[in-house]
């Protein structure tokens, strides 16, 4: 399968402070690919080199072939993707409705629509990420984080987009609400077959969401392959990462 | 101290820039589509409409402390008849759109600043930005759209009800006749004096939207730096309104 994302060599620093030290990775076009590391190691600080939000001090990115520098594609460029923030991002001064409407409204794909169409489309969003109807009318700080993240998941595949992005998805959630969203992600990505990239810190999220997965070091990827190696996967860093996360687990 | 000095000098410079740069990516937006409307109706209810009983309030006090004060003053020249053209040019000139300015400034420089300055902190900013919206479009320009077209007619309306809370106090305290009090007002009427305080009203409102919504767009994250762009929002805006309403004084009347 082709490549959709690719990362070459890029470098990224804050006042002196290198935060991607040459990171280079390729994703595959409907591959479920998760980047794990520690926090402070540049995950974060990748995506938004991704997203254009942030401008690489050198490298290049391209997305489905254009780059994140090609500013007359820009537009194009955004609507390869969709996020689900680490904190939702929900617009607190819309609805739900009007947050996932709003999503529709500025994708190109859907420019033809009428408010009507772009409504219906906004209603079955919502209701396929398991919220219900009454939720419609209902502003972002009135939801649980577990119905929040719903919305902003709503928001996200409103758009069809080919690559979804999840910005560590189950932060802040309790366990149960954490393991149905994750298996709300899992299906949804199965569903429409797309690419997604997950940006975590939790190894049991890794698992359950990726095809592979890539762990990033001192700002640049330390290792890539499938979850289920990464325990005797030869690279010592990787290895403590994987030992420390299972600690964790078993101490609660 | 000369380095000490220069870093200020610097920091200084760096931040009439980065303001300046704002401000002009802001008035540009007002001025390109798209134009989001909704939110343009929403500011405006929310400056307009919400406002009204702050600014009334200031308004009707200026008015009547102006009254009793050229009362007093103007007594000691036996220059008494003067007091309602002089509450009337004062009113419209200076205090109606200064007074409804530094209000609005406190009540929604802080708000866009803290609004904004949040929606920074929880990737609002960066969702907009994922979605290929320009947020000086989305949240620049509504704001200083609203603000611009709504003071004027906040401070018509402080006009009139400063106006009427010195004649209150000049009819009912000061025992002054309503009637030559009335013609008296409706003699001295200017439309220029009101339409300056109209003018100054439209620049206070540039004044309010530019520095709430800057200090909101680059305020530090977590809730300690958005309560600092809150402080900012409002001292700016005010310091703003302050200059703003010399120089255009000064632009109008001046010799």
């Amino acid at each position: 399968m082709r490549n959709i994302i690719s990362i070459n060599n890029i470098h990224k620093s804050f006042a002196g402070l290198h935060v991607l030290n040459g990171l280079s990775l390729e994703i595959s076009e409907k591959e479920t690919h998760v980047i794990l590391g520690q926090s402070g190691c540049g995950k974060s600080v990748l995506l938004k080199c991704l997203l254009g939000i942030f401008e690489v001090d050198s490298g290049e990115i391209t997305v489905a072939g254009i780059s994140v520098n090609d500013k007359q594609r820009s537009k194009e460029y955004m609507q390869k993707f969709s996020i689900l923030f680490q904190g939702n991002a929900l617009f607190d001064s819309m609805t739900v409705i009007e947050n996932v409407e709003f999503g529709i409204k500025q994708s190109l794909k859907h420019k033809h629509l009428n408010s009507k169409e772009i409504r219906k489309i906004a209603e079955e969003k919502i209701i396929s990420v398991g919220l219900e109807s009454r939720v419609f009318d209902i502003y972002p700080a009135e939801m649980s984080g577990g119905m929040q993240k719903r919305a902003a998941l709503a928001r996200a595949i409103a758009v069809e987009p080919e690559v979804l992005l999840f910005d560590e998805p189950t932060s802040g959630l309790d366990p149960i609400t954490g393991g149905l969203i994750c298996n709300l992600l899992r299906d949804t990505v199965k569903k429409l077959g797309i690419t997604s990239l997950t940006i975590t810190h939790d190894l049991k999220v890794a698992e359950f969401l990726s095809d592979r997965v890539s762990v990033i070091n001192k700002g640049t990827v330390a290792w890539i392959g499938q979850a289920k190696n990464m325990k005797n996967c030869g690279n010592e860093f990787v290895e403590e990462f994987y030992r420390a996360s299972n600690v964790i687990s078993a101490r609660h | 101290m000369i380095a000490t000095l220069g870093r200020y000098t610097l920091a200084s410079l760096r931040e009439i820039g980065r303001i300046s740069v704002f401000i002009t990516k802001g008035v540009r937006c007002c001025f390109t589509p798209p134009f989001y409307f909704r939110e343009i109706l929403r500011h405006i209810i929310s400056i307009g409409f919400y406002s009204l009983p702050i600014v009334g309030l200031t308004a009707i006090f200026a008015g009547m402390a102006l009254a009793l004060q050229m009362h007093v003053g103007f007594t000691r020249f036996n220059a008494e008849g003067a007091i309602a053209s002089v509450v009337l040019i004062g009113i419209t000139r200076e205090l109606g759109p200064v007074f409804a300015g530094l209000m609005v400034a406190g009540r929604m420089s802080s708000s866009m600043a803290a609004e904004i300055g949040s929606m920074r902190v929880s990737e609002q900013i960066d969702a907009l930005m994922t979605m290929s919206v320009d947020p000086y479009k989305f949240l620049v320009a509504p704001r200083i759209i609203s603000s611009v077209l709504t003071m004027p007619f906040l401070v018509l309306i402080a006009d009139i009800i400063g106006v009427m809370g010195g004649f209150l106090v000049a009819t009912t305290l000061l025992d002054y006749s309503t009637g030559s009090y009335i013609t008296q007002t409706a003699n001295n009427f200017e439309l220029w004096d009101v339409l300056s305080g109209l003018f100054k009203a439209a620049a206070f409102g540039f004044s309010i939207a530019g520095f709430g919504c800057y200090h909101g767009f680059f305020s530090d994250l977590g809730a300690r730096g958005v309560g600092r762009a809150t402080t900012s929002a409002v001292v700016s805006s005010c310091i703003g309104i302050l200059a703003l309403n010399y120089l255009l004084t000064a632009l109008f009347f001046g010799a």
